[in-house]
C-alpha cells in the first residue's frame, strides 16, 4: 500500500440550463470511508481534471448528509440515489456519475426539482386547518394506521422515483409515484380524511395516477424504502371505488 | 368527467383488455383447440358459433370496437414509456418491458390475422368445411407458422401479464405478497393457454388435418 490509490469518476457536466453535456474524468486521492460527497469536495480542493488541466470544480447539492433531506440525488452508475450514502468502497470504478436527467438540470449535478413541489401543491399535500381558535385535540389514530403513515412520511421528495419510473419522461406527463405516496399519507390521517375527495380527485387529473405502468421500480429506488406500489395499489382500489360512487350518484 | 378524461380513457383500456378482448382470447383458443381432435370437431365448434343470435352485432361491438380501442390506446401508451432495464433489471421492469413489445407484436399480428382468416371469409363467404381447409392451407407455410406460433404466444403473454397489472390498477391485489401469488398464478395460465394456442395450430398445420375429415 506505498503507492497511492486514486478513485476514477467520469461526471456528466453541464455549465448551463441550455448547455450541452460533456464528460470530465477526474483522479482523486483515496482515503478511508469515503462517499461521493467527500469526492466531490476532494475536486472542489483542488479542481484538476485527469489530465491536469485546471477547470471549474463541479457543481452538486447536498444538506444532511444522512439520507434525510433529498437534496443529493443523482445518478451512479446508472442507478439514481443519495450521493451521501454512496460509500465509495462499495462502488465499481471508474465511478460514473450523472445529474438526474428526468429534471432540468441547472448546471453540473445540480436539478431542478420544482416539478415536484408543484405535484404536491397540487394534490393538496397537506392538511388544512381553518380558523386561529382552538378546534380541541384531534381524533386518535389506530396504532396500525400510524405505523403505515410513518412509512409513508419518510418521503423527502428526493426524485429517486421519477428517475427510475420508465413512465416518468419528457413525453409522459406523469406527476411520479411519490405523489400517490402522500395523498396516501394525508388521506389516511384522521383530519386529513376530510378532504380526502379533493385529493384523490386532483389525483385523477391528467398525469395522474392512471399513468403508473406497474414497472414497480420506484419501489426498488425508493432510498427510504417507502411502500410506494403499496401506496398506489391502494390507491387505485380508492380510485375504482370513487369512479363508480360518482357515476352512481350523479 | 372532463378533467379525468385520461383517467377514464386509461380504466377504459384495462377493463376492455379483459372483458371482452381477453375473454374472447380466451374463447377463440378453445375453439381452435378442437381441432387437435380433428377437423370435424373443429368445424362443428364453428358452426355452433356461427348459429349465436346478432352474430355480426356481437362480432362488432364484443370484438372488433373494444380491440380497436385497445390496441390504438395502447399503441400510445407504449410508446410513451422511456425503458429502462439496463439499469433496473428486474423481474418487474422487463414484464413492464415485454407487455409493451408483446402488446405491439400482437396488434400486428392481429392485423394480418384477420385480414387473413376473418376477411378471406367475408370475401368468399367459406362454409365451415372450407374455413378450416383455407387454415390448413395456410399453416402449410413454415414461415406463416412460425409467425402465428410467435403472434399466439406474445398475444398470450400480453394476456396473462395484463391480468396481473389489471388486477393491481383495479386495486384487487394491493400488498407484495398479493401480488407476489398472482404473478405465479398468471405464469401458470400463460403456460397452460399458450400450450392451448400452440397445439391447435400445430393440428391446423398437421398434413392429415383435412383427410381425416374424409375418413369420417
Amino acid at each position: 500500500m506505498s503507492e497511492q490509490q486514486t478513485i476514477h469518476l467520469i461526471v456528466t457536466r453541464q455549465d448551463e440550463p441550455n448547455g450541452t453535456p460533456y464528460q470530465e474524468e477526474f483522479k482523486i486521492p483515496y482515503r478511508k470511508n469515503m462517499n461521493v460527497i467527500s469526492a466531490m469536495m476532494e475536486i472542489q480542493r483542488n479542481p484538476v481534471n485527469a489530465k491536469g488541466e485546471k477547470v471549474a470544480p463541479v457543481a452538486w447539492e447536498s444538506n444532511c448528509l444522512e439520507e434525510v433531506c433529498g437534496a443529493c440525488s443523482m445518478v451512479i452508475n446508472g442507478r439514481p440515489r443519495q450521493a451521501c450514502t454512496a460509500l465509495i468502497d462499495k462502488l465499481e470504478q471508474p465511478i460514473r456519475i450523472e445529474p438526474m436527467k428526468t429534471f432540468p438540470v441547472i448546471r453540473d449535478l445540480i436539478v431542478d426539482r420544482s416539478r415536484m413541489f408543484d405535484a404536491l401543491k397540487r394534490v393538496k399535500a397537506w392538511i388544512p386547518i381553518d380558523g386561529t381558535h382552538d378546534l380541541g385535540p384531534g381524533p386518535r389514530q389506530p396504532e396500525t394506521e400510524r405505523q403505515w403513515r410513518y412509512e409513508l412520511s419518510k418521503c423527502m421528495t428526493c426524485g429517486v422515483c421519477l428517475e427510475a419510473c420508465p413512465n416518468v419522461n419528457s413525453k409522459s406527463n406523469f406527476i411520479g409515484p411519490f405523489a400517490v405516496g402522500q395523498v396516501q399519507l394525508f388521506n389516511s390521517h384522521p383530519t386529513g380524511a376530510m378532504n380526502k375527495e379533493e385529493r384523490l380527485g386532483s389525483l385523477l387529473d391528467d398525469g395522474g395516477l392512471q399513468e403508473c405502468g406497474n414497472s414497480q421500480n420506484c419501489v426498488q429506488a425508493c432510498p427510504k424504502g417507502i411502500p410506494l406500489t403499496t401506496a398506489i395499489a391502494k390507491t387505485n382500489r380508492e380510485a375504482t371505488k370513487y369512479m363508480f360512487r360518482k357515476w352512481l350518484s350523479m | 368527467m372532463s378533467t379525468q378524461r385520461s383517467f377514464f380513457n386509461r380504466r377504459l383500456h384495462s377493463l376492455l383488455g379483459v372483458i371482452p378482448v381477453g375473454f374472447f382470447l380466451l374463447e377463440h383458443l378453445y375453439t381452435n383447440w378442437h381441432a387437435t381432435k380433428g377437423a370435424k370437431a373443429f368445424i362443428e365448434q364453428v358452426e355452433s358459433i356461427w348459429s349465436l343470435p346478432f352474430l355480426l352485432l356481437l362480432e362488432i361491438f364484443f370484438i372488433f370496437l373494444p380491440l380497436l380501442y385497445h390496441g390504438v390506446y395502447g399503441l400510445y401508451v407504449a410508446l410513451q414509456a422511456k425503458n429502462n432495464v439496463g439499469n433496473f433489471g428486474t423481474f418487474r421492469n422487463y414484464m413492464f418491458m415485454l407487455q409493451r413489445v408483446t402488446g405491439v407484436i400482437t396488434l400486428v399480428f392481429v392485423a394480418w390475422h384477420v385480414w387473413e382468416t376473418r376477411i378471406q371469409l367475408a370475401i368468399y363467404d367459406f362454409t365451415a368445411a372450407e374455413l378450416a381447409n383455407h387454415t390448413h392451407q395456410l399453416m402449410q407455410n413454415p414461415v406463416t407458422l412460425t409467425l402465428y406460433i410467435i403472434g399466439v404466444v406474445a398475444a398470450v403473454f400480453h394476456f396473462s401479464n395484463g391480468m396481473w397489472s389489471f388486477l393491481v390498477s383495479w386495486g384487487i391485489t394491493v400488498g407484495p405478497r398479493a401480488q407476489y401469488i398472482s404473478t405465479w398464478v398468471w405464469g401458470v395460465v400463460f403456460v397452460l393457454v399458450s400450450y392451448l394456442g400452440i397445439s391447435s395450430l400445430l393440428a391446423f398445420a398437421n398434413p392429415e388435418f383435412m383427410q381425416q375429415l374424409a375418413q369420417r
